[in-house]
């Protein structure tokens, strides 16, 4: 059964949301990508909020901090250096027929999402406030994220340290250029 | 709040597909993906607060992997971009045999 929120929770989810989804819908839509990267970093910060509106502050703090504040950064640092920001002379959009199938695949998915949507999964799932609240009282919004890390997903963890190194070492390779000058 | 939130979150999702699908600018096709991931992770999320914390540690994952994808993307978007002068997806058809 769908448990009680405060009109304060509700109000702020759907504000959070609706800018997340508005931000989403300009950043798809903007032509030069400059203005689509920040209308995007505008909706990793309210995605950001709604992390922690759903008792997952410490995710919400690295949302900012390596979303919107590293991998963003590092968009716009190749889209300064490659001198894109201006809208390009060539049409960006796809044609028509492109547009058209989008659209329909579009659809296709909203109508798939809703039919999954009436056999009741949320209200089926939903749980009181009190899961994660409990383990947010007990370890802290970070131990509640870094006990399983270190004890069940050690393995997984330090595998992602493996692939980061490789992700490094790929890009020094990929960046670099081929007639041996520096830079 | 876990209706609305995967309904935010499948919302999100389709219009980084859509918009996949209608652009031709490498960089933002890029950025679509990164919006697609950011929609999973709100669904991890909003399940975390339902069945523990595992749904978050996932979300760590995820945004790891897209701090490498994103650094090797863009070093293959700047390596073609040496070479072809251009980020417009029309022009690169290497692969098109």
């Amino acid at each position: 059964m769908e448990p009680h929120y405060p009109l304060f929770y509700t109000f702020h989810f759907y504000l959070f949301g609706v800018i997340a989804l508005a931000s989403a819908l300009a950043f798809v839509t903007r032509k030069s990508p400059v203005a689509a990267a920040l209308w995007l970093v505008n909706t990793m910060f309210s995605l950001s909020a709604l992390y922690v509106l759903l008792d997952a502050q410490f995710i919400g703090v690295m949302q900012v901090l390596v979303y919107a504040g590293a991998i963003m950064v590092v968009f716009l640092f190749v889209i300064m250096l490659l001198n894109l920001g201006h809208p390009s002379e060539i049409a960006d959009r796809r044609g028509l027929w492109a547009t058209l199938a989008a659209s329909a695949i579009g659809i296709i998915l909203v109508a798939e999402i809703m039919m999954i949507g009436r056999g009741d999964v949320a209200t089926k799932y939903e749980v009181p406030r009190g899961f994660a609240a409990d383990q947010l009282a007990k370890y802290g919004a970070v131990g509640t994220v870094a006990r399983p890390l270190f004890n069940e997903y050690l393995l997984a963890f330090e595998l992602t340290s493996v692939l980061l190194l490789v992700a490094i070492a790929g890009a020094v390779v990929l960046g670099r250029r081929r007639d041996g000058r520096a830079g | 709040m876990l209706a609305e939130s995967l309904a935010l979150s499948a919302a999100l999702f389709v219009i980084g597909v859509v918009g996949v699908l209608i652009r031709r600018n490498a960089i933002i096709i890029f950025m679509c993906v990164e919006l697609m991931l950011n929609a999973v992770n709100l669904t991890f999320i909003a399940f975390a607060r339902a069945y523990g914390a595992a749904g978050q540690v996932f979300v760590v994952f995820v945004m790891t992997v897209a701090a490498a994808e994103a650094a090797v993307g863009l070093a293959i978007i700047i390596a073609i971009f040496r070479h072809r002068q251009t980020v417009n997806l029309q022009n690169i058809n290497l692969l098109k045999g």
